[in-house]
């Protein structure tokens, strides 16, 4: 059913009886052209983009648990662009291009709000840092503004200014940046995979690559062995887990990430905040709930929750802009496991292995890039071709040294 | 998480920094594959879920590197040692 004013007030004369599931749950079939391993958000987007812009139908996408569980609904739902290496900065402004469009195009409302990205900084070094990111924003047509201090003061006035330890000197504004329902954005994307033909499976968990002279033959699942001539691995932070099982060995590492959501306020924070001088980034719901995070729990894990220290930085993190919420209740607090790159910046390419394909590394920024990501790795399975904004992120750049290290710090996963 | 130092005993986790896996092996600068081999060693991670082994710096306490045996599933510790004495028995 296609969603439309007409169609909401149709129901509502009719007493909601007609909604349907918005997708099916089919058995898997003996074989498929293409298996995405997978259904967060860049797996479903991958199915999708398959079949709508490469017109391919015999398409599945497993995943262990149900759609929605992974990190596409634990992510803290920002969206922006204002990234300032070359290799980073076309993708992602290519992604923020199909946000704008995304509602139309999936039929579905995901409930984008371009709010606007506010980066603050707190010195005259970082002011003229984000100068820097500024001007190679604009040099790609990216639009930002360098706010001073006044300026930022007229659009979130309540924030601590003259903190003794981290006075704020003003911010790097990207105003189509902003937030997205992040739920939204899974089911709507399995919609519009699932009514384009793609069997979305869920609770079937990918077990073992199998792979015959040096190419790929199918995924021994936990419904059993499903043929395929092409697989794509979309598995975030268990991507270690699924390549290894095919051989392959990865410049990733995973770490828990914390998200955190107070209870419902009146509307307070107008846009995203992040703090310069540490890494705190908060805005607020539709629902009324502050939503924020901070930096990685700095070691490897697997084990989808954080501890308490970092718990503790983040409100530290939180009191030096805004000590107006430290009375504001905590609602809950959770982890995902990212995949971090050893450059910060994601993979999506082709593997040693004929018709084996990976997308990972996305590290703690990988909602933003869900429609890009998709788009991008669809194109590279339909035509064995990087897709042109995608064409620097390739696994073996850490080989030729073309690593796109946007932060600056090496090979150490947990410092990006 | 509280993380067992062979010289302070029992300490919070905040009081050391995380380098990553232990035991790697700092290749031969001549050998001919020497490129291929220090990508390995530079980026190339096992990553693995289960019980690992990994260096950490006691950075606010005695400054000892040592190697923590934990479990990247549970966050369980279950032993640690300097690294200087596995590396001499490595290297025996």
């Amino acid at each position: 059913m296609k969603y439309s004013v007409f169609s909401v007030i149709q129901q509502a004369l009719r007493g909601q009886k007609d909604w349907k599931p918005v997708w099916r749950t089919p058995d898997p079939q003996p074989e498929y052209d293409i298996i995405i391993i997978g259904g967060g958000g860049h797996g479903l987007s991958t199915a999708y983009y398959l079949a709508k812009n490469h017109g391919l139908k015999n398409i599945a996408v497993l995943e262990k648990n149900y759609i929605g569980l992974g990190n596409v609904g634990r992510n803290t739902t920002i969206v922006r662009s204002n990234y300032l290496e070359p290799g980073n900065l076309p993708f992602y402004e290519h992604s923020l291009k199909l946000w704008e469009g995304l509602e139309q195009d999936l039929n579905y409302n995901v409930m984008m709000s371009q709010r606007g990205v506010l980066n603050l900084y707190h010195s005259d070094s970082q002011r003229d840092d984000y100068a820097r990111r500024g001007n190679a924003m604009m040099m790609h047509g990216v639009k930002a503004d360098l706010l001073n201090r006044e300026q930022v003061r007229e659009v979130v006035p309540f924030l601590d200014f003259d903190n003794g330890r981290f006075p704020i000197h003003g911010g790097l504004m990207q105003w189509r940046g902003g937030t997205a329902r992040h739920d939204a954005v899974a089911w709507g994307y399995a919609r519009g995979a699932d009514s384009r033909g793609v069997d979305l499976l869920q609770n079937t968990e990918a077990k073992q690559i199998r792979v015959e002279n040096g190419k790929v033959i199918g995924v021994e699942t936990s419904r059993g062995f499903i043929r395929a001539k092409k697989v794509g691995i979309v598995a975030a932070g268990n991507t270690t887990r699924v390549a290894e099982t095919a051989g392959l060995r990865l410049p990733i590492e995973s770490y828990i990430l914390q998200a955190f959501v107070s209870e419902g306020l009146k509307p307070l924070i107008p846009c995203v905040v992040t703090f310069g001088a540490g890494h705190f980034y908060i805005s607020q719901s539709d629902k009324g709930g502050l939503v924020f995070g901070a930096s990685l729990d700095f070691y490897t894990s697997y084990a989808a929750r954080g501890n308490l220290p970092n718990v503790e930085e983040t409100i530290e993190e939180a009191m030096a802009i805004m000590p107006s919420i430290s009375r504001v209740k905590l609602l809950r607090h959770w982890g995902g496991i990212m995949d971090m790159s050893m450059d910060g910046s994601p993979i999506i390419d082709k593997t040693s292995i004929d018709g084996l394909y990976i997308n990972c590394g996305w590290c703690y920024g990988g909602f933003k890039a869900t429609p890009a990501s998709g788009y991008c790795f669809a194109h590279l399975i339909a035509t064995d071709q990087s897709h042109p904004v995608a064409e620097r992120l390739k696994l073996n750049r850490f080989e030729t040294g073309h690593v796109i290290d946007e932060v600056g710090t090496g090979a150490q996963p947990n410092l990006h | 998480m509280r993380i067992p130092c062979p010289f302070c005993g029992v300490r919070d986790s905040q009081e050391f920094s995380f380098l990553g896996a232990a035991g790697l092996q700092r290749p031969d600068p001549n050998a001919p594959d020497a490129a291929k081999l220090f990508h390995d060693y530079v980026h190339i991670r096992d990553n693995k879920a289960g019980v690992t082994r990994e260096l950490w710096l006691h950075s606010h306490g005695c400054r000892s590197w040592i190697v923590v045996e934990r479990n990247t599933l549970t966050h369980e510790i279950t032993g640690s040692d300097y690294a200087s004495d596995v590396m001499k028995e490595a290297a025996q």
